[in-house]
């Protein structure tokens, strides 16, 4: 991204008492994307340390939060939605953020937290599973691929990684999901939505999944209309809806949606 | 002999539950499915439960990623010695063996902040369950949990205990601890997954679902 790092966040605490997991490294300087927390100052990522003998306070990082990205599983395949806004503090830095990574033509990773270490971790994923594919002469599994970022990224635990993802794909045994995120969750599921505006979103997905056999224009629609939902509420979120289906020949770009063009839509189709 | 053993932990972040226990020639296991994420949910259906071998156990709680990285490398190094020395680890060496990784690892740059119970059935010895820290202290245990639901479980545990109940009977005091999670605890845990294990091996029982809050 070129855009000059804005705001050194300045509650972040150094401390290295030479054990790496309690270390907390800076690489607060560029503008993030958001974590899995509701917005408000009260809200801080407090890194756990790992034998809590009382030693020191709890270490915490403010995150600039600000995203709403989700995915779901259906019939058809997986759908992707995720914002475009980045903010640092309650500057927007900009609208047009891609926050999905395309790790390969049947695997998708969505980005939320920091943005260095999304991609980053991504790219390097992508380079993994490619070095798969040439070794067993076949493409990789969504649960392998996300096994092997978490693994990743566990050997990162307690050093100020920010990374909160969703690995989507389509691999033999069908749809495929993965949460990962910096911290060493690993969860299979059939929905997830990471980010300030997580809750938002969660509430129009939740209601709209009742109805189980859903098209794929539907699914569509309930993704768009979810992220939109949330960018209304979170000042975090906005841009436009970007969004994906996964199927089995790989995944789809569907559209690109600008937030405010879709409140006009619709707000006429109340009317 | 019997042994029922509760498992729970809540952290002001995570809470995860687990509930073991064990009668008379077998052991029952039982742990929610959730994860917990900050203040929402992710339900799904991630077991907690790492099995060990045909007839050890290891459900393990704690820090996000140190328990499955944790659970995995001991189930790796079980398998391995297997593999090496053509029979597997009774449930009191696996114990063991699990504590001193656990206490190798605890001074070191990258302690594993988990608590685990490891249950299992031996032939000579019976059914038995470990109860292990994050500070690698280890007991061998009736019954057990971990976690703020223990304080809410373990006396009814203590009350109704016996070392002979039936099968049925462990289940029905299982419900009981449930129930009064349930009513009690702050944290809504919509399903536990119970397992029992004897001498036929582990199997995995119905699914409790607590009726709604009373």
């Amino acid at each position: 991204m070129a855009l000059a790092s804005v705001l050194q966040s300045e509650s972040v605490d150094f401390s290295n008492y030479g054990r790496q997991r309690r270390g907390f490294a800076s690489g607060l300087t560029e503008t993030e994307l958001g974590l899995e927390s509701v917005g408000g100052d009260s809200l801080s990522f407090a890194l756990r340390t790992s034998c809590s003998n009382g030693d020191g306070p709890d270490r915490k990082i403010e995150f600039l939060h600000g995203t709403t990205t989700l995915a779901f599983k259906f019939q058809h395949g997986v759908i992707v939605a995720v914002d475009s806004r980045a903010t640092a503090g309650s500057y927007i830095a900009s609208q047009t953020v891609k926050k999905v990574i395309e790790i390969n033509p049947y695997l998708l990773g969505t980005m939320a937290g920091g943005a260095a270490d999304c991609s980053f971790w991504e790219r390097l994923l992508a380079r993994q599973c490619r070095v798969y594919e040439l070794r067993n002469k076949e493409r990789i599994s969504v649960a392998a691929a996300s096994k092997l970022l978490a693994n990743m990224v566990y050997q990162y635990k307690g050093m100020g990684l920010s990374m909160g993802t969703m690995v989507c794909g389509w691999d033999k045994t069908g749809p495929g999901l993965y949460y990962v995120d910096s911290e060493g969750n690993r969860v299979c599921g059939d929905l997830f939505a990471v980010g300030s505006g997580s809750m938002y979103a969660y509430g129009i997905v939740d209601s709209g999944l009742k109805q189980k056999d859903l098209t794929v224009e539907e699914a569509c629609d309930l993704g768009r209309r979810a992220i939109y939902q949330a960018t209304y509420r979170d000042a975090y979120s906005g841009g436009q809806v970007n969004l994906y289906h996964v199927h089995s020949e790989g995944w789809t770009r569907v559209s690109q949606s600008d937030v405010l063009m879709l409140h006009q839509q619709y707000q006429a189709e109340k009317a | 002999m019997g042994w029922i053993e509760i498992l729970d932990r809540a952290e002001v972040v995570t809470d995860k539950h687990h509930i073991r226990g064990s009668t008379g020639g077998g052991e029952i296991r039982r742990a929610p499915n959730l994860v917990p994420l900050r203040i929402t949910c992710l339900p799904n259906d991630q077991d907690k439960m790492f099995k060990l071998s045909d007839k050890i156990l290891l459900l393990c709680v704690g820090e996000a990623g140190d328990t499955v990285q944790f659970a995995e490398y001991i189930q790796k190094n079980i398998q391995l010695y297997k593999m090496r020395n053509g029979y597997e680890l009774s449930p009191k060496a696996a114990a063991n063996f699990t504590r001193k990784n656990l206490a190798d690892y605890l001074r070191s740059r990258t302690p594993y902040h988990v608590n685990l119970l490891l249950a299992g059935f031996d032939e000579t010895d019976g059914p038995g369950l470990y109860y292990m820290d994050h500070l690698s202290a280890l007991a061998k245990a009736p019954f057990a949990a971990h976690g703020y639901g223990a304080y809410l479980t373990l006396s009814i545990l203590d009350r109704y205990y016996r070392p002979d109940l039936t099968r049925d009977e462990a289940v029905d005091l299982l419900k009981k601890c449930i129930e009064e999670l349930n009513k009690r605890f702050i944290l809504n845990l919509p399903s536990f997954s119970v397992r029992l294990i004897d001498k036929e091996g582990i199997h995995d029982l119905e699914k409790l679902m607590p009726v709604g809050a009373k």
